[in-house]
């Protein structure tokens, strides 16, 4: 089926291709409406405001739709609820019943692909060549990433046999085992193993010659054994010449391992395998992880809650003792690689949801590369897309069975996040980076993160028929950078060790509330040091021209630049205006309603409120207002240096006209 | 000197202090009449010059002849020292307790201060009534400073000049003063120079349940009124508390007798209640169980950010009514000395710029919180491990002083000061060698002489060599309204006061260096560009007549 074929059918889908006169309900505060057009496209709900001024556009990817929920019907329509994957709440309101009934069915089916095919990844299409294409998809090299951390070397190879994919389908074609082991050995542990994930290498630490490996859970039972997956262990252990002994690490709550003995899995007997320490660590299964983070997503989405509301809701919902759970874990092992010298197994079930975690959180602890804006793709690439971590089923990228949706990936991103912030000057990516990731695992834009091995991905060609979103992450790298990153102390700085008291954890306002713009801060830290960082480098360049220039005195030279001057000092505050200076001028509601909303004579109406707003600190600056001449002037200014998030597909899903963040709306 | 008489073991040599993320230090500890001494003797280890005022309560205990004196903090940090002897041990227990808890106020250590600095700018002159009055002026004439309250016998908690509507004569603030709770009429705070509208604060009127009145008190705040115009009062009480009130003598306006205003109740808490929250608090955040759902139950249990919500909440609304509604506003809740100027200061700084720098910032607590009363020696004389019966201590001020930080971290550029200032603010308010935070009242302190024999903070913070501590590097002024989300995602627990000496500071001091770094290399870069430009327009005009580009 060719992607115009998958295009029509899916127009088939779409019942009602547009509405008029729809309400867009700001969820700050329902008293505010905007009324517009609704469009269903194959691929976005689109929302275009009616007003003659401000036409702003909201674009949502079906395939970042969530759940669609049909409202009971108020005095102006019949509202709709669209749940976003990255955490958007959208609330239309429909006149007519029928309409809405439609939307709801088309956007239902739409949010809902059966076949790949459908996913947006195949019918996007920027304008590059097919060499461009394949390039895009040898930006990260996994090879190169092993030979970074010093393999191959005399301890360690790459087997080829998992080529085929023959012993496990859900691992990569290439995988690193100890010299030692023989293929029989492999092909005997894997047999030993669920679903064939026998130990193998991921991190090497080429110092100490320590490793973290990892696998699925020995098919156990009660009793069994297996003499090769001994011998595999064994082998790990003494790949790792100055140790006694290894750990292995069952990250499941030992109960759970327990009752997995009793259908024929389980864990590693320590009398069988020759000085293994085996240690449990309880991190919950993914259904657990699930419920937990809906509880999450509940609390962050009551309007207006009470201190203890929230606090309560967030105690319930046990979000952040999971998160530090998986920190405990990945600091145990970064330990015991770093300080101990020893290598560790990491499993859990499968081997592909804690696992991944555990091992790439403890990777970030150890190493300060993947505290770099490449390091970390490299690990995402390594850790979770190559080692099979099932994003389609994890995702929910196409219909299927709900109970195999799990938060996994994002609780790494938030445990990522939650070093960021203990440890400020020693990552080179920034929050928006961990946020556009995020983004980007859901969104099906690219090819990435779609399927649930590599296997899979070849099968269906996915590099031949998608994009890869690294290099077009890498290009806007600029939006992406710490301004307080200090790469010299960071590399001296090797191991993390992370506080992981409770208090230490914190809610991820910038991830869950991220569409609520109300309740962020109105000036952003990141945001200025990153202009200042960015007219610094200006600055240097323009220093080393002049210096170049005096050097060399030449009279037509020093003419002529003089004739470019002032264009810097036309600047040279920008960085100090906050980019939403508009916010700053809108207060919230403090008073439920009070105020607005009684009949009061000096009440403005709130029209006129919101155009007071707009003429003080919106696109139309008025020359009459002295007092805020001056930020409106650095407003303009600012906007040219706005951040470059505009150019990234998935954040043009909102435009607003005040909005901070995109670019189309802004001069 | 009695002093002497309250020290049994003046030193104890071989004495083991414990500090947490901090090596040990043995050394010999000496007691003087005003500190606790530790110093090691050894060139580069710290000594340890803690103020006997600053030590909130203290545990002992034993093992075998070697005693254990855990000192808890005012400023809520917690220290252990390991002293050999038992007998030493004790008499250092209860010398450090009596001195600890002296009654009086002129014992206390900055009436001993000699500074080590030169007073250039003397502090105590930092806010003039007059001058500020004459600002007022320039803007308005609707206002004059009255001397009703010359000698402080109509109001003794507030100071002698204040600021009053202009037809309103000293005879009529006497009766107003009557009416209500310990003699607070309706004074101006704050006069919103945008539109005019004004803020004022005063304490409950006293209708008591047969709902008297007072045509005086009725006058005075509607001469704050433009003609036609109506204004909100803000009861810092819930309808319930208000209603409780009034079986004691207190009350609110009734809508009958002052129907041109429209009351707002809201829920502030008392300050005794927020003296168990922060007990709660500090506890919740040196729990050692490890465990999340302890951590934020109990964290929740203090209420402590459900209290900062309800202030910040009430601030926001009263700037609302004035700069979004352009009316006026009169704040009070129960005695007007405690959530009232937590309102009015807070909201301020919301409005007014010139709060928001340091200097503006200072005048602030000058006139919103020392002149206006705030009674600092009953509220700041213990803080969080506090285990006798509670008086009347509460952390109003550092509820207030949170506030501010909430709004810094929203607003991170638009504040003159950083986060240390504030720090540095609560920490003077509950133990200091400046006399600025002693006493309940203008009247007590100059009662004291506080001026003549005591230095004001202000003389030292505003040096420019501490100043520079102080400064937000991201500082780039605006005259902006700001307007704090007030939402629970929004608002923090204030780590660098609650959690200050349970984490090390290491990797976020780094982070504060390179921010500063990262500035002042701009400026840098700025100033060598502009040079080099100038030199280069330079090289030009004398070679030959300018051309404009």
């Amino acid at each position: 089926m060719s992607c115009t074929e998958v295009w029509w059918s899916e127009m088939e889908h779409i019942k009602m291709p547009k509405v008029e006169n729809v309400r867009l309900v700001d969820r700050s505060s329902s008293r505010r409406t905007q009324v517009g057009t609704l469009y269903l496209t194959a691929t976005h709900t689109i929302f275009v405001g009616k007003g003659s001024e401000d036409r702003s556009e909201l674009w949502v990817l079906h395939s970042l739709v969530c759940n669609v929920l049909k409202h009971k019907a108020s005095q102006s329509g019949y509202p709709l609820l669209i749940h976003c994957k990255n955490f958007q709440v959208i609330q239309f309101i429909i006149p007519q019943e029928s309409d809405c009934h439609n939307v709801y069915i088309s956007l239902s089916r739409l949010s809902r692909p059966e076949k790949y095919e459908e996913l947006y990844c195949f019918s996007f299409n920027p304008n590059v060549d097919k060499a461009e294409r394949g390039h895009s998809w040898d930006f990260l090299d996994l090879k190169a990433e092993y030979s970074r951390m010093g393999l191959p070397d005399k301890l360690w190879h790459v087997t080829a046999i998992n080529r085929e994919y023959r012993v496990c389908d859900t691992y990569p074609a290439d995988l690193f085992v100890p010299k030692s082991v023989t293929l029989p050995v492999i092909i005997g542990s894997s047999k030993f193993r669920s679903r064939g994930r026998f130990p193998t290498l991921s991190y090497y630490c080429k110092e100490n010659h320590a490793t973290i490996c990892r696998s699925s859970q020995p098919l156990s039972g009660f009793s069994a054994r297996c003499l090769e997956d001994e011998q595999m262990l064994q082998a790990i252990m003494k790949s790792n010449p100055g140790s006694r002994f290894m750990y292995v690490v069952d990250t499941r709550p030992k109960l759970n391992a327990m009752a997995n003995r009793a259908a024929g899995k389980g864990y590693e007997n320590e009398d069988n395998y020759c000085n293994i320490k085996f240690q449990f660590i309880g991190i919950e299964n993914i259904h657990v992880m699930r419920n937990s983070q809906q509880k999450l997503i509940e609390v962050s989405t009551l309007r207006s809650p009470s201190m203890g509301e929230f606090l309560t809701g967030l105690e319930n919902s046990d979000w952040l003792r999971h998160i530090k759970s998986i920190m405990e874990a990945a600091v145990f092992i970064s330990k015991a690689v770093a300080e101990e010298g020893v290598s560790v197994l990491v499993h859990c079930s499968d081997g592909w949801d804690r696992t991944a975690q555990v091992c790439s959180v403890a990777s970030v602890l150890l190493d300060p590369y993947y505290r770099t804006l490449k390091g970390l793709m490299v690990l995402i690439e390594k850790d979770w897309i190559s080692f099979g971590h099932k994003f389609s089923h994890r995702c929910g990228h196409l219909d299927g069975e709900a109970k195999e949706v799990s938060p996994v990936i994002d609780q790494f991103l938030e445990c990522v996040w939650q070093l960021m912030k203990q440890f400020p000057c020693y990552f080179e990516y920034n929050e928006k980076f961990l946020i556009s990731i995020h983004d980007h695992v859901y969104s099906c834009h690219y090819g990435n993160f779609i399927c649930n091995s590599q296997k899979e991905r070849k099968d269906l060609c996915i590099k031949e028929k998608t994009h890869s979103i690294w290099p077009h992450l890498w290009e806007n790298k600029l939006d992406f950078t710490n301004p307080l990153f200090k790469p010299d102390q960071s590399q001296n700085q090797g191991l993390l060790r992370p506080r992981t008291a409770p208090y230490c954890f914190k809610y991820w306002r910038r991830l869950y509330n991220r569409f609520d713009r109300e309740l962020h801060p109105r000036q952003s830290e990141l945001d200025c040091l990153m202009t200042v960082k960015e007219e610094t480098q200006q600055l240097e360049e323009e220093l080393a021209l002049y210096e170049q220039k005096l050097a060399v005195l030449d009279k037509e030279r020093a003419k002529a630049l003089y004739m470019q001057k002032g264009v810097l000092e036309s600047k040279q505050t920008l960085w100090s205006l906050p980019l939403d200076t508009s916010l700053a001028n809108t207060p919230q509601d403090y008073i439920g309603g009070f105020i607005g909303g009684a009949p009061n004579v000096f009440t403005l109406q709130q029209g006129e409120r919101e155009n007071a707003e707009l003429c003080l600190f919106g696109d139309k600056p008025k020359s009459s207002d002295a007092d805020n001449s001056d930020q409106e002037s650095g407003v303009a200014d600012f906007s040219s240096h706005s951040s470059g998030e505009e150019s990234l597909p998935s954040e043009d899903s909102v435009k607003d006209p005040d909005s901070d963040e995109t670019g189309p709306n802004r001069e | 000197m009695e002093f002497a008489e309250l020290i049994k073991t003046p030193r104890v040599d071989g004495v083991v202090l414990h500090r947490p993320f901090m090596p040990t230090v043995e050394g010999t500890l000496c007691l003087t009449g005003h500190h606790l001494i530790l110093s090691s003797r050894q060139d580069n280890t710290e000594e340890l010059w803690l103020l006997h005022a600053n030590i909130d309560s203290i545990e002992k205990r034993f093992i075998g002849s070697l005693g254990t004196i855990i000192v808890k903090c005012k400023d809520l940090r917690v220290i252990q020292l390991d002293i050999p002897g038992m007998e030493e041990c004790l008499n250092i227990a209860s010398s450090i307790e009596a001195l600890s808890t002296l009654d009086s106020v002129s014992l206390m250590y900055p009436f001993f201060y000699r500074p080590l600095f030169e007073v250039i700018e003397d502090g105590w002159q930092l806010f003039v009534p007059e001058e500020a009055f004459k600002d007022l002026e320039s803007m308005t004439d609707e206002w004059r400073l009255s001397e009703v309250n010359k000698d402080f016998s109509v109001c003794p908690s507030y100071p002698s000049l204040l600021t009053v509507p202009k037809d309103i004569d000293d005879e009529s603030l006497c009766k107003a003063a009557s009416f209500r709770h310990g003699g607070r009429f309706p004074v101006l705070s704050y006069y919103h120079k945008k539109n005019g509208m004004v803020m004022m604060r005063a304490a409950q009127p006293l209708t008591g349940t047969n709902g008297r009145r007072c045509k005086e008190d009725e006058k005075l705040i509607n001469a704050t009124l433009c003609a036609g115009k109506r204004g909100y009062i803000i009861d810092t009480r819930t309808v319930a508390v208000a209603q409780q009130a009034k079986a004691r003598g207190g009350g609110f306006e009734q809508e009958a007798n002052y129907p041109q205003w429209r009351r707002i109740h809201k829920a502030v808490e008392r300050s005794n209640v927020l003296q168990e929250s922060l007990i709660k608090l500090v506890e919740a955040c040196n729990d050692q169980s490890h465990s999340m759902d302890r951590w934020l139950s109990k964290l929740e249990a203090s209420n402590w950010q459900s209290n900062v919500k309800e202030i910040l909440t009430t601030a926001c609304l009263a700037a609302q009514c004035i700069d979004r509604e352009g009316a006026s506003v009169l704040v009070h809740g129960t005695e007007g000395t405690d959530s009232t100027l937590q309102v009015t200061s807070l909201a301020q700084i919301i409005l007014d710029p010139a709060c928001r720098t340091i200097r503006g910032f200072e005048v602030l607590i000058e006139r919103e919180w020392l002149q206006a009363g705030h009674p600092f020696q009953q509220r700041c004389a213990q803080s969080a491990y506090s285990n006798g019966k509670p008086r009347s201590e509460a952390p109003v001020f550092l509820l207030f002083l949170d506030c501010v930080w909430q709004i810094l971290r929203q607003f991170p550029c638009s504040f003159q000061f950083n986060e240390n200032f504030l720090i540095m603010l609560f920490e003077h308010a509950y133990a200091s060698q400046f006399g600025t935070f002693l006493g309940n009242s203008v009247a007590e302190r100059l009662k004291l002489l506080l001026s003549q024999k005591t230095v004001s903070l202000w003389s030292w913070v505003n040096r420019p060599q501490e100043l520079e501590r102080f400064l937000n590097p991201l500082y780039e002024p605006n005259n902006l309204v700001i307007w704090p989300s007030v939402a629970p995602q929004s608002l923090l627990l204030w780590e660098g006061v609650f959690l200050r000496w349970n984490r090390s500071s290491k990797c976020l001091d780094e982070a504060n260096q390179e921010m500063v770094h990262i500035i002042e290399y701009n400026k840098e870069l700025q100033n060598k560009v502009n040079s080099l430009r100038r030199q280069l327009a330079q090289l030009e005009t004398e070679d030959g007549p300018l051309q404009t580009p």
